[in-house]
């Protein structure tokens, strides 16, 4: 084990005002007509207020340092602006940091996108070429690798068309293939495993797997949790520029979950009914355990004076586009102030990996006392999935699922 | 695989890795230039006809304008020779302005998204151009042939000519496409550029039209000496002070490689920012 990646005081600042960098001018224009009324200013009043332009930046990473052991598999995850995409965008050399240094031991090949590079009016074989020159590859590599290239895309008989005329599950099954023949020692792959129909996502995972066990070093962006815990064994979690943790994958998903956590529960708590108020209804992320068809918990706890009698619960859990997906309901016989915590689980629902909102209902034979849509949401993550139809699935990182079930048949 | 050398990244990049880097990229530069040909060759319909009737079609309309109204003088060859020895490195110089200019915002997806040496792209949009001016050379050959001349062992000149002209496109190649990178709005000046440079260049007439007193300052124009250099390669014309303008010219050349080559290194470390 060697090193291979090492970062140390990593920063990277981005002038959000295109004036503030100075000389960053966008165009020709105000490059002239600031430089102008600058010295017009200057001749008549000698005052120094350029500097007022030059505070709006940004530290889209701030003091990185870490280090990285050849054959690790690295997963880098935060939320949105975090600077993941930044500090990938350093590491493949495309911008250049502000401040620190890495050192970076063996080739690099990096992929932030699929099919960098192809042309339209260029054939499938002559954007192989390209596109292989262009992630770093050798002539003679592209050609010896040719075909098992157009193999793996399953391109054979549009090789000479242009790729115009190709579907767009060609064009990426092509992009794919280029980059997995990269034989790197070192592979930075920024969300690229969503592509293609659940069939070729499976070959692409089995090549994934097949490049980290030849003892490769790689590091996947995702924010689809179930394929980083698929594939990694470490995660370093970003936060606003920032590493709020290095260390093994389950706990890092977990310290990521914490992060959205403020998402879990809902805010607006306001009930119908003076006599039932609602202290919390939450996602219990403590108690999720990781996997499959897991038991989701969920928290709700009342303010009661009086006893309440058979109290509905209903929980529509839904996707990202509102798709009704399941409708749980529980009728709950008495509850006292004593007991009014309550846990409540959702067994055996079969849900994809993925994100869900809960819409909630809460009545007494008499009257409905709270409802509110997509009051609380949830991340649903699964570690260690031996059904290979599942995986491919499971790592596709949309939010459109809903419940998976295996199909039996008969001859 | 060997074993690899370590990479360092710091700012402010150091230059010595820089050469080794290109090196390196060599062949991601000539796919480079090859797919840029195949696509101006596929892209226009008529191909190899357009490289080919350009030139021919300014070298008639300058020839109407320059010898039959204007009534300038020949210097003892042919008209249309003189225009279009004349034409051949213009019309290269222009093309390669024009799409080096282009060539990095033309790029930008590739830019943003993978690491290369980006003075791959502006380089290779001008070594494309000499394609045209190979086309417009066996156009020049068949002129030859319709007038029944035949160059005579000046003619061994012309690559020394030719890598005159690449060296002028190339740098006043790499001060376009960073200003472009640089300024959006840059691009709308270069046609304006081009423009001025072919009224500043003897293009349509001979240079010995040029009054002696404003001759030397005329020649500062490194096209000046290029286009002499190639009518005296071609036609074996020598107008007073050619060898001078050629020197201008070469000086002027290596002046802008280095200014440009310096400024384009300068932009290029934040060009994936600023496209």
């Amino acid at each position: 084990m060697s090193r291979v990646i090492h970062v140390e005081g990593l920063s990277k600042k981005f002038a959000l005002h295109h004036l503030a960098a100075g000389e960053n001018y966008s165009t020709f224009r105000d490059a002239l007509t600031t430089g102008l009324s600058k010295a017009s200013k200057n001749l008549l009043h000698r005052q120094k207020d350029q500097d007022k332009e030059t505070n709006e930046e940004f530290w889209a990473l701030q003091d990185i340092g870490f280090a990285i052991q050849n054959g690790e598999k690295v997963g880098i995850i935060g939320r949105n602006g975090a600077g993941k995409s930044t500090l990938l965008k350093i590491l493949s050399r495309i911008i250049e940091p502000t401040r620190g240094e890495i050192r970076i031991r063996g080739r690099v090949a990096s992929l932030l996108e699929v099919g960098t590079g192809f042309h339209p009016e260029l054939t499938g074989r002559e954007n192989i070429y390209f596109n292989g020159a262009i992630l770093g590859m050798t002539k003679s590599e592209i050609q010896s690798r040719f075909d098992d290239i157009v193999e793996f895309a399953e391109v054979e008989k549009f090789l000479d068309t242009p790729v115009k005329h190709y579907s767009s599950g060609m064009y990426v099954r092509l992009g794919f293939a280029v980059a997995a023949h990269l034989e790197p020692e070192i592979l930075i792959l920024d969300e690229v495993l969503a592509v293609g129909d659940a069939r070729f996502q499976k070959k692409c995972l089995g090549k994934l797997q097949d490049i980290g066990r030849d003892g490769r070093t790689i590091l996947l962006v995702s924010h689809n949790m179930s394929s980083i815990l698929q594939f990694t064994n470490r995660i370093l979690l970003l936060n606003r520029g920032k590493i709020a943790f290095d260390g093994d994958s389950s706990t890092g998903v977990s310290e990521y979950l914490k992060l959205n956590d403020e998402s879990n529960s809902t805010r607006n708590l306001a009930t119908n009914v003076p006599w039932i108020g609602i202290k919390e209804i939450s996602f219990n992320q403590a108690a999720m355990d990781k996997g499959f068809n897991k038991a989701i918990p969920f928290i709700l706890e009342l303010e009661l004076q009086n006893d309440v009698h058979d109290l509905t619960v209903t929980f529509g859990i839904t996707n990202s586009i509102d798709a009704r997906l399941i409708t749980a309901k529980t009728q709950i016989p008495c509850i006292s102030p004593e007991t009014s915590k309550i846990m409540l689980e959702l067994p055996n629902h079969r849900l994809l990996p993925g994100t869900y909102f809960v819409n909630i209902n809460l009545s007494t034979p008499k009257e409905r006392i709270f409802f509110t849509e997509k009051a609380i949401s949830f991340e649903l993550i699964a570690d260690n999935i031996d059904d290979p139809l599942l995986l491919a699935h499971a790592t596709k990182g949309k939010d459109r699922h809903g419940a998976y079930c295996p199909l039996e048949w008969h001859s | 695989m060997t074993a690899q050398p370590e990479i360092l990244i710091t700012p402010n990049r150091i230059v010595g890795n820089y050469w080794h880097d290109i090196w390196r990229y060599r062949e991601l530069f000539l796919f480079m230039a090859w797919r840029d040909i195949l696509l101006r060759y596929k892209r226009m319909t008529i191909g190899v006809a357009w490289a080919v009737l350009r030139p021919l079609l300014t070298m008639l309309v300058f020839t109407l304008v320059f010898s039959r109204v204007a009534r300038l003088p020949s210097d003892g060859v042919p008209y249309p020779l003189l225009v279009f020895a004349g034409m051949l490195p213009w019309q290269f110089f222009a093309t390669a302005f024009a799409d080096a200019g282009n060539s990095l915002s033309n790029k930008e997806t590739i830019i943003t998204k993978v690491y290369f040496p980006r003075l791959i792209v502006p380089v290779s949009a001008i070594v494309v151009s000499l394609a045209d001016l190979i086309c417009a050379l066996v156009v020049m050959a068949i002129l030859f042939a319709w007038y029944e001349r035949l160059p005579d062992w000046n003619l061994l000149a012309l690559p020394g000519c030719m890598a005159l002209v690449f060296l002028i496109a190339l740098g006043a190649g790499l001060w376009i496409s960073a200003l472009t990178a640089q300024y959006k709005d840059f691009r709308y000046l270069t046609p304006f550029i081009t423009q001025i440079g072919l009224y500043l260049s003897p293009v349509g007439f001979s240079s010995s039209v040029v009054p002696e007193t404003w001759r030397n300052l005329f020649a500062l124009n490194p096209m000046v000496g290029v286009i002499e250099g190639f009518r005296w390669s071609l036609l074996g014309l020598a107008p007073d002070g050619i060898e001078h303008h050629v020197a201008i010219a070469l000086i002027m050349g290596l002046l802008l490689l280095s200014t440009g080559l310096l400024y384009f290194r300068r932009v290029e470390r934040n060009l994936a920012e600023m496209l």
